[in-house]
Parts: C-alpha cells; sequence; structure tokens
C-alpha cells in the first residue's frame, strides 16, 4: 500500500474508489433517479437479460448517466423479453420489449437522454404478475 | 472500472455478530462463487443498522431490500432468488407489526423514516475494516480540507459556529473547549478522545467505533491541528474488543496511507494516535478521572478548575471529546457550519444518537435530530410499547438522569428541555418503562449502579448515595414511613450540592425525579405497604379466593414451604407468616384461585 503524499492524491484515489460505493448512496435516494428494472427471471435469463443488465450498467457508468438499475422477478411478458422498465423521475414507468444491446443503446441515448420517444413500448395499462397476485 | 452491481451488506455490529452474521457472510460467499457470480455481486461486513432487535440484517443493494434475522442457512436462498432472480424471500423481509404488513424495503420502515445520518453516516453502509471504502466516502477529505485550506483559528472558528456540543453528556460547546486548549502555550498538548461508555444499556459510541473507526481518526487528527497537538489518544474500555480491533486496523491503515504519521499529505503536520485501556469503571469515564487513569494513577476525579484544556494529561493542555462529538466533526468541515446548524432545535444543533432499550418492541440505535419529540422517538421509530402494555416513563441520561412521563412526550427533546423537566441529555440511552414497572424500583436499580461505582473519594457520595439506597430499601421492604420522603429529598439534595464530580452531583437524579413524577407510587408503597406494579415483593401478598378454590391440592403441593393447607376437596388457605412469595401455587391452579393482592 502506497502513502498518500498530496492532497492531490487523495482526490484522485477517491474519485477512483467512488464508483465502488456509489451504488450505496445513490440507493438512497431512488426517487430523483432514473430508474431501470430488468426482469431477471429463469425465462428472461435465458433470453439474454443478465448480458442486457450488463450492457446497460457498463454503458450507462460510461456516458455518465445516473442511474439506478436493479433486477425484478418477471413481468409478465415472456414473449417480449428480456424486458425492462425505466422510471425518469416525474413520469410513469414505461416497459420495453426485446431489449438487445441495439435497443439497449437506443433507449438510453434517446429516451432517458433526451426524452424522446422510442419504439417497442409496450402499453403502460399493464399490471405485472407480481403486482396482481 | 464497472464495479459490482450488487451489493449485499451484512450487519456485522457485536449484536448481529452473536447471533452468527460472520456464518451469514461466509456461507453468501460461498453460494456467490458456486453461482458464479464473483463479478456481479460483491458481500461486504458493515457496521451496525441499529435494528439490532432483528439481527442479523442484511441489506441488498442497490434495491435497499433489508432481510431480518437471516440464519446462515438462508444464504442459499437469498442468493439464488433474490440475486439470481430477482424474487424478494418474503419469508425473510421486515413485518410491521402495526399494520401488519410485509415492508420490503428499508426506505419503508417506520424505524428509518424520521432519522437523520450523520455520526452514524457510514455504519451499516462501509466495511469499517476497509479505509478505501471510508475514502470513497468523502473520507479524510475534511483533514485535507482543514490542512490546505484553513489556520487552526478558522476550523475552530467553523466548529464554533456550527453550535455542536459535547454529545458526552455535559454538553458543552466543542469548539469553545478547542479554542481554550489552543489558546494555551505549550511544548506538548494532547488529544483524548473518550471511549469509555459507561451507561448501562448504552452503546452508541462502541457501534460508532465498530462501524466507522475512520471518522474518529479522522477527527481527533482534525483536533490536533486545530489546538496545536500532534499526540491523540483514545481511552477505551477493554470490554469492547471488536471496537478495539477495529479502531487499531484502522489506525494502522491510516498510517499506511500516511494519513497518520509525519508530514501528512505533504503539510508538514505531525500526528499520531494510541490505545489506553480502561477497566471498566464508570467513573473513570469523568475527564479528569480519565486522565488519572491514563496516568496509571487511580481512576479518581480531582476538583476542576483546572480544567483539562488547561492541565490534563501529564500536566499539559488537553482536549476530551467524546465519540460521537467527533464522529460529527468531517461531516461539519465538509458541508459547513450553516448545513449543521440548520439541524436542530434553536438551542441544540445537529442529532443526537439515542439506544433504545427496555419495554420497546424496536430496540436499538437511531440518530434523530435535535428537538424531536419523544412522542416521535418512542411511538413511530420505536414501535410502542411491547406487548400493546400502557407506556409509563423513559430514563434519559442513564444513571445521572431522571425520568420523563406521559407529560414530556410532546417536549422537544434537547440539553436545556431534558433539564428543565428534571431529566439529562446524558450520553443518550433511553430505557423505556411500561404499566409493569415499579419507579421505586427503578430508582433504587440506578443507584445500586451509582452506590457501587461511587470511587468513595468524597464522603457525601460514597456515604450519602448508601443512606439513600437504605431509605429505598425500607420502603420497598414496606416498612417506610412519611417522613422518609422528606429524607430522601433532603439528603439528595445535599449529596447533589456537595460532592465533589459528575457522578455525586447527579446520582439522586433517578430518586428526586422519580418522587416528583411518581409520588403516588411512594405514597402506595408507605401507606397502603402496596406496590401498585407488582414489583416489590415484600409488599405483595398471596391469597386464596374461596369461591374459586374446588380444593385439588395441586397448590399445597407445589408450595415448597408448606405454607398452604386444607384437605381434598375443602377450601385452601394460605399462611402469609410462611409464604415466600415464589409463585408457583399460581402457575400451578388451574381455576385462578390464587391471586396476588
Ligand atoms: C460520572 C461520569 C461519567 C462519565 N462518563 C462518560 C462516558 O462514558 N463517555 C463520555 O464521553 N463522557 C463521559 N462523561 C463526561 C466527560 O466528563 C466529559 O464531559 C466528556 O467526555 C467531554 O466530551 P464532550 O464535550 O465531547 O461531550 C462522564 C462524566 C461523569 C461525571
Ligand atoms: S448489531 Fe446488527 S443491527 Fe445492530
Amino acid at each position: 500500500m502506497g502513502k498518500i503524499k498530496t492532497l492531490a492524491d487523495l482526490r484522485k484515489m477517491r474519485e477512483k474508489l467512488k464508483s465502488e460505493t456509489d451504488l450505496r448512496d445513490k440507493s438512497e435516494h431512488p426517487e430523483d433517479m432514473v430508474q431501470i428494472k430488468v426482469a431477471m427471471a429463469t425465462c428472461c435469463i435465458a433470453s439474454g437479460s443478465r448480458e442486457t443488465m450488463n450492457y446497460i450498467v457498463d454503458e450507462l457508468e460510461k456516458r455518465n448517466v445516473d442511474a439506478v438499475v436493479t433486477q425484478t422477478g418477471c413481468m409478465g411478458y415472456c414473449y417480449a423479453e428480456p424486458t425492462v422498465e425505466v422510471t425518469v423521475p416525474g413520469k410513469e414507468p414505461i416497459v420495453f420489449g426485446y431489449v438487445d444491446e441495439k435497443k439497449a443503446n437506443e433507449i438510453i441515448e434517446r429516451y432517458i437522454k433526451n426524452g424522446e420517444l422510442v419504439e417497442g413500448i409496450i402499453p403502460m395499462n399493464y399490471r405485472s404478475i407480481e403486482e396482481t397476485k | 472500472m464497472s464495479g459490482y452491481k450488487i451489493h449485499l451488506l451484512v450487519c456485522g455490529g457485536t449484536g448481529c455478530k452473536a447471533s452468527l452474521s460472520t456464518a451469514v457472510v461466509e456461507n453468501l460467499n460461498h453460494e456467490i462463487k458456486t453461482q458464479g457470480l464473483d463479478d456481479f455481486a460483491q458481500v461486504v461486513t458493515t457496521g451496525c443498522f441499529g435494528f439490532c432487535e432483528k439481527g442479523p440484517i442484511v441489506k441488498i443493494i442497490p434495491d435497499n431490500t433489508f432481510y431480518v434475522q437471516v440464519k446462515p442457512e438462508d444464504a442459499r436462498e437469498i442468493v439464488e432468488e433474490h440475486i439470481v432472480k430477482g424474487r424478494k424471500v418474503e419469508r425473510l423481509l421486515y413485518h410491521d407489526p402495526d399494520k401488519e404488513t410485509i415492508v420490503s424495503d428499508s426506505k419503508h420502515m417506520n424505524f428509518y423514516k424520521k432519522q437523520v445520518r450523520i455520526a452514524l453516516r457510514n455504519c451499516g453502509v462501509i466495511d469499517p475494516e476497509n479505509i478505501d471504502e471510508y475514502i470513497a466516502r468523502d473520507g479524510y477529505k475534511a483533514l485535507g480540507k482543514v490542512l490546505s485550506e484553513k489556520t487552526p483559528e478558522e476550523a475552530i472558528k467553523l466548529i464554533k459556529d456550527s453550535g455542536l456540543r459535547g454529545r458526552g453528556g455535559g454538553g458543552f460547546s466543542t469548539g469553545m473547549k478547542w479554542e481554550l486548549a489552543a489558546k494555551n502555550i505549550s511544548d506538548e498538548k494532547y488529544v483524548v478522545c473518550n471511549a469509555d461508555e459507561g451507561d448501562p444499556g448504552a452503546f452508541m459510541d462502541r457501534s460508532i467505533l465498530e462501524g466507522d473507526p475512520h471518522t474518529v481518526v479522522e477527527a481527533m487528527a482534525i483536533c490536533g491541528y486545530s489546538i496545536g497537538s500532534n499526540y491523540g489518544l483514545v481511552y477505551i474500555r477493554a470490554e469492547y474488543p471488536l471496537a478495539i480491533e477495529r479502531l487499531k486496523t484502522a489506525i494502522k491503515q491510516a498510517r499506511d496511507y500516511g494519513l497518520l504519521g509525519n508530514n501528512i499529505l505533504g503539510t508538514g503536520f505531525k500526528f499520531d494516535i494510541e490505545l489506553r485501556y480502561g477497566a471498566g469503571a464508570f467513573v473513570c469515564g469523568e475527564e479528569t478521572a480519565l486522565i488519572h487513569s491514563m496516568e496509571g494513577s487511580r481512576g479518581e476525579p480531582t476538583m476542576k478548575p483546572p480544567f483539562p484544556s488547561d492541565s490534563g494529561y501529564l500536566g499539559k493542555p488537553t482536549t476530551v471529546n467524546n465519540v460521537e462529538t467527533f464522529a460529527n466533526i468531517p461531516v461539519i468541515i465538509n458541508k459547513g457550519a450553516a448545513w449543521f446548524s440548520s439541524i436542530g432545535s434553536e438551542k441544540a444543533k445537529g442529532t443526537k444518537v439515542f439506544a433504545l432499550a427496555g419495554k420497546i418492541n424496536n430496540v436499538g440505535l437511531i440518530e434523530v435530530p435535535m428537538g424531536i419529540t419523544l412522542r416521535e422517538v418512542i411511538f413511530e421509530i420505536g414501535g410502542g410499547i411491547k406487548n400493546g402494555k400502557k407506556f409509563k416513563a423513559v430514563q434519559t441520561g442513564g444513571p445521572s438522569g431522571g425520568c420523563l412521563t406521559e407529560k414530556h412526550l410532546d417536549t422537544p427533546i434537547d440539553y436545556d428541555n431534558l433539564i428543565a423537566a428534571g431529566s439529562m441529555m446524558g450520553s443518550g440511552g433511553m430505557v423505556v418503562m411500561d404499566e409493569d414497572d415499579c419507579m421505586v424500583d427503578v430508582a433504587k436499580f440506578f443507584l445500586d449502579f451509582t452506590v457501587e461505582e461511587s470511587c468513595g473519594k468524597c464522603a457525601p457520595c460514597r456515604i450519602g448515595n448508601k443512606r439513600l439506597h437504605e431509605i429505598l430499601e425500607k420502603i420497598t421492604k414496606g416498612n417506610g414511613t412519611p417522613e422518609d420522603i422528606t429524607r430522601l429529598i433532603n439528603l439528595g439534595t445535599v449529596i447533589k450540592d456537595t460532592s465533589l464530580c459528575g457522578l455525586g452531583q447527579s446520582s439522586p437524579n433517578p430518586v428526586l425525579a422519580t418522587i416528583n413524577n411518581f409520588m403516588d407510587e411512594y405514597t402506595a408503597h408507605i401507606e397502603d405497604k402496596k406496590c401498585p406494579a407488582g414489583v416489590c415483593k415484600a409488599l405483595m401478598k398471596y391469597e386464596i379466593v374461596d369461591e374459586n378454590c374446588v380444593g385439588c391440592t395441586a397448590c399445597a403441593r407445589a408450595c415448597p414451604v408448606g405454607a398452604i393447607t386444607g384437605e381434598r376437596k375443602e377450601i385452601h388457605h394460605i399462611d402469609t407468616s410462611l409464604c415466600i412469595k415464589c409463585g408457583a401455587c399460581i402457575d400451578r391452579c388451574k381455576f385462578n384461585a390464587v391471586i396476588i393482592k
């Protein structure tokens, strides 16, 4: 373990380390943040939701978008998997289907960053299996 | 670096460790490996979450799922269901006793809703044994800022302006205390952290040291720079092994990073910290006794003045501050005096950590803004009284404090209001009592403690408290006379006025406060020879209700002293002169024929 010799060193180190505990702070205020839920049941994982989730998390970080990514159970749209629900603060949650990397990219760039509508939206009057239980 | 996408925070506080949280961590790690999720999910052992009542606690980030009473064998289900499939394990979630609902995450728990965490900001969030996690959450930023941007005078002014007052009991302005030590010119000065924490039932300081030791290390260095000292000492009781171990680890890590030692952050400032162990005497928490104990002398207090800021450890200027006081310092420096003084009440700024204990649903550790009411603390955060019983009183300030009752429920909690109500803030213990507690007995309990802990140096405390205790003993035995009340009040007042140190000056408080608030209970003991709560054994009388007795002889056979007589199928009788009030007959009787009068 090397010594931290100057204040600038300490600052650099903090910036580097911050990403590791950032998640814990962000999760304290989920309502102010873009929330992305990736369905992650056996069926979803089989259709690639884990890859989608990893991609989304990495890309958000690269593009400096503040968002919390969580996983949920099956949303009930197994035909459209992987499914992802996105809640932008102040807006209704929207569910996207068939989210592969290309789609995820589109969601981040166009919907989250620019607020444009993106195709492939599952109508909002949905109720997930979990909620209707 | 992408980092982990899921963090599993497992409580490694003393409470949760005692209920096997270490094994929970091991099993979680094993399951995560088995599932091949090593790069995806990370298990972190943290400090106390405060919700010790329902430990071990496991919190899943980022969805804030709050699992309670997790057993090592639950690890598999958590990983397979929650981490892999994203389905919460319902049976481990917290059940709200009020609404009888399941609470899926910590955001929705009443226990956390009203809390504001400054001193406990990192407890239950970071791994206390990993300095990197502390640094990631702005750790040592305040030290860097003070060393490079502020003169000692400016640093002291900032602390003074924030309005921070000592959390160890006295409530003295921390900035002023530092200023006094800073003004003294001396070749050496000392910074002392008081981690003696002697109040029965209190564990705020222990939890801070266990959950976030670096905050104390950083704050002590800041204090050192401000008052012109290069040497810090932590006085900690030897019966806090986990806190000692974590503090040692923290000091070593800080040294390795060059955040303690010579030339810190290239500024030329030098500071280091050592530990001193106490044997756990209550009086050694008093600052002069503490200093004598560290010097190797008897842990006895001496008259003030001289105050430690003039002549303390080895006769040098010394600043003594409490653990929780220190834990506030880095945040105040980072966020500013105005931010801190915007929290709390008119006369007391910031927050206070309390240890909730006694007959309350959510036993644990909480941090709330000053000025919150007792009602909010007990009924909202604390979840109310156990088993739906009726609230009677709460003891604050430990053995030096007094009790607050129903009529104080809406009083904002701060130093001055508590004193006005006949109690005190103390270090933050809160013992809640319900209708089954006898207040005379409670007063006797706390006096037991002070009689035991009095160092015996001054007569009022050594002899006076003993006499107070004898009078209480007499009352609870049913031999009290009306004059005893006057005697308690007079003697208590004299002890308060004439004792040498804070121990004696406050020890009669529980007696005086209970007389003040529960005179009717004293009268019942003295005049009617009755204990309304049914606690004082000597005042209880066992009787058999003739109408209910069927003469089954069960009670007579159970009585260990042969106090019950009666033929088969005939009404039985208890000879009260033989009865030892063990209660065996009540337990045995199936007809509710035995009662206590
Ligand atoms: C009998 C007695 C016991 C005390 N015990 C403690 C203690 O356990 N911890 C503590 O911090 N202060 C304790 N104090 C208060 C200390 O004397 C001192 O005021 C305090 O450590 C100063 O720190 P602060 O200004 O940060 O509160 C005790 C005082 C008395 C009279
Ligand atoms: S020790 Fe785990 S919550 Fe307190």
